[in-house]
């Protein structure tokens, strides 16, 4: 089984996030492989000791989006593509799709791709459109946000948590999966994963590799703009109380008082 | 002018995020609500209460797995048919598949989980909350048309003074779902019967703090009328359903009110909830995170402080 697993390098959730002329901030060198990808890659990783087979990750961004990629194949991944061009500065959902589609292709044109995997979200955008715009773009069966996933036989099978409702769905492969933080706990790299991620050649690609119109994507193809980007301000007028015995009183009545309890 | 908005509904009503769209959809133009299912009519009544002008039915077929393409493509005829330049959906990971597939189609801007949507000269600007609601984005949509996902509770849900008799137009069914994809179970969780977490005023949310006794975070949120929300940790415990997870990867919320009951504040709990109206932290670990955030902080043993706080509220609400 041959499976392609996107991954997006993101600022580290615990350092201090921010914008810088309406774009994520990326200079604070503190990136990292999106978290939940792990998950995406973890799920590869599993299906490919499963049935056999190998995993190549594939992203698109800057040189520093190698850190991402390269803990993907510190987990086990085979092969690392990278996409990356001037032009792909300032992409919006539309364009990452639409360049992670072109790459897929030109993988799949040396040797078919059976199964597409993502994360479900991710930690800097948070749009978890990607995967539909991809399966979109691809014309792959889509089965989204999968709790749990497993391949027999050429069918996929996952399972899913929805508001009020878990499915269970079936889809042929080929076909595209995302996969939730439910799905599995991604392993930590071994000292050989380590060692052979270190000698693993992440393979570069242009927009011109990938047949890519550059107005398509990036700034000049972006359909939102931010306005403006501003941190919220800090309040000083929070209360931190220490209960003596009638801290659960005086929550009632700061309650009361601004029209929470109506 | 017009806007087209998807009501999600439930049992034969709306749910509360489907009139809170109406609301804001009518400062983009004449709303045209659309209902996938039936029994629209039994709705109408309310959906023109909060300035619907025409109520859209669509049929589909209720144990389809690959709805998503087919919701978006009779969405986008839709809109072509009424001229709509916006569409609106509640934020749900559901819609959020949908308004991709429908921006793809329109060629329009996709803005998702907007906390504000508004015409500023002929152009669609939304408002929206980034990195666990610490920044504030103001967004403009650069194509003729946009799709839009407004986060539950943004709005303020408000009748309008006249209401129109709206038009109620039957389209039939839509387009066949995407038959790769199969059904092979649904099961349909039971109701709490208390309020969803993801679109309630007020969410109660439990933590590792409770060391798994839910009790005194049920009895708080039927004290104030709320839901109940967990962290990852509660709902990885199995102390309550997974579906009551709040965060980064659950549901993300923005009531009016949040109490954090034995909440650490983790950031991907923060990443769902740090945009709620006024925040209400009870903790005994001073150091806890989340009384960076709180508007009310309480240090203390939280099965002390919230069954008191319980009594209280229920006092004080005679």
């Amino acid at each position: 089984m041959r499976i392609v697993v996107c991954v997006k390098h993101v600022p580290d959730i615990q350092s201090e996030r921010g914008f810088v002329d309406g774009r994520v901030d990326r200079s604070q060198g503190d990136g990292t492989l999106n978290e939940l990808d792990e998950n995406a890659v973890e799920a590869a990783l599993a299906l490919v000791e499963e049935h056999g087979g190998d995993v190549t990750v594939l992203t698109v961004g800057p040189a520093d989006a190698d850190d991402a990629v390269r803990r993907a194949l510190q987990m086990g991944a085979g092969h690392a593509v990278r996409v990356t061009d001037d032009a792909i500065a300032g992409s919006d959902a539309f364009g990452t799709a639409l360049v992670l589609a072109a790459a897929v292709r030109t993988l799949a044109a040396d040797e078919p791709v059976d199964l597409v995997i993502t994360g479900m979200a991710a930690l800097d955008g948070l749009m978890s459109v990607v995967p539909s715009l991809l399966a979109a773009h691809l014309d792959l069966p889509q089965a989204t946000l999968a709790a749990e996933l497993t391949v027999r036989d050429g069918v996929v099978r996952v399972r899913r948590e929805l508001d009020h409702v878990t499915e269970v769905l079936e889809t042929r492969l080929p076909a595209l999966v995302s996969v939730t933080d439910q799905a599995n706990d991604p392993r930590y790299p071994s000292f050989a994963g380590i060692m052979a991620a270190r000698k693993a050649q992440v393979t570069v690609w242009s927009l011109a590799d990938l047949d890519l119109d550059p107005a398509a994507v990036g700034a000049a193809g972006a359909r939102t703009q931010v306005l403006e980007a501003a941190p919220r301000p800090v309040r000083d007028d929070r209360v931190l109380i220490t209960d003596t015995g009638d801290a659960g009183l005086r929550l009632a009545a700061f309650l009361e008082e601004n029209g929470l309890l109506a | 002018m017009s806007a087209l908005v998807v009501v999600d509904h439930h049992d034969g009503a709306p749910r509360a995020s489907a009139l809170e769209l109406l609301t804001a959809a009518r400062a983009l133009g004449a709303p045209h609500a659309v209902w996938f299912g039936d029994d629209a009519a039994s709705a109408a009544a309310v959906l023109a209460e909060f300035g619907a002008v025409a109520v859209h039915t669509v049929a589909v077929p209720s144990r389809e797995a690959g709805l998503p393409p087919a919701v978006a493509s009779a969405l986008a005829r839709l809109a072509d048919e009424v001229g709509a330049t916006t569409v609106l959906l509640a934020s749900t990971f559901e819609n959020k598949e949908v308004a991709a597939r429908l921006a793809l189609t329109l060629d329009a801007g996709l803005v998702v989980d907007a906390s504000g949507v508004e015409l500023v000269d002929g152009r669609v600007e939304t408002t929206q909350q980034a990195f666990a609601a610490t920044w504030t984005l103001r967004g403009a949509v650069l194509r003729e048309r946009a799709v839009v996902t407004l986060k539950s509770n943004a709005v303020r849900a408000v009748p309008v003074d006249a209401p129109v008799e709206p038009e109620l137009r039957d389209h039939g069914a839509a387009t066949a779902p995407d038959d790769r994809v199969q059904v092979v179970e649904r099961t349909a969780r039971p109701s709490s019967g208390r309020p969803d977490v993801g679109e309630a005023q007020v969410v109660v949310v439990g933590g590792r703090g409770t060391g798994g006794d839910f009790d005194v975070v049920l009895d708080l949120a039927d004290a104030l009328g709320g839901a109940v929300g967990a962290t990852r940790d509660a709902t990885d415990e199995g102390w309550i359903e997974h579906e009551a997870m709040v965060g980064q990867t659950g549901a993300s919320i923005s009531p009016r009110l949040y109490v954090g009951v034995g909440v650490s504040g983790a950031v991907h709990h923060r990443g769902g909830m740090q945009a709620s109206g006024t925040i209400v932290a009870v903790n005994n670990d001073p150091d806890a995170p989340i009384f960076e955030i709180a508007d009310f902080g309480v240090v203390g043993d939280l099965f002390e402080v919230v069954p008191q706080a319980a009594a209280e509220i229920r006092r004080l609400k005679g």
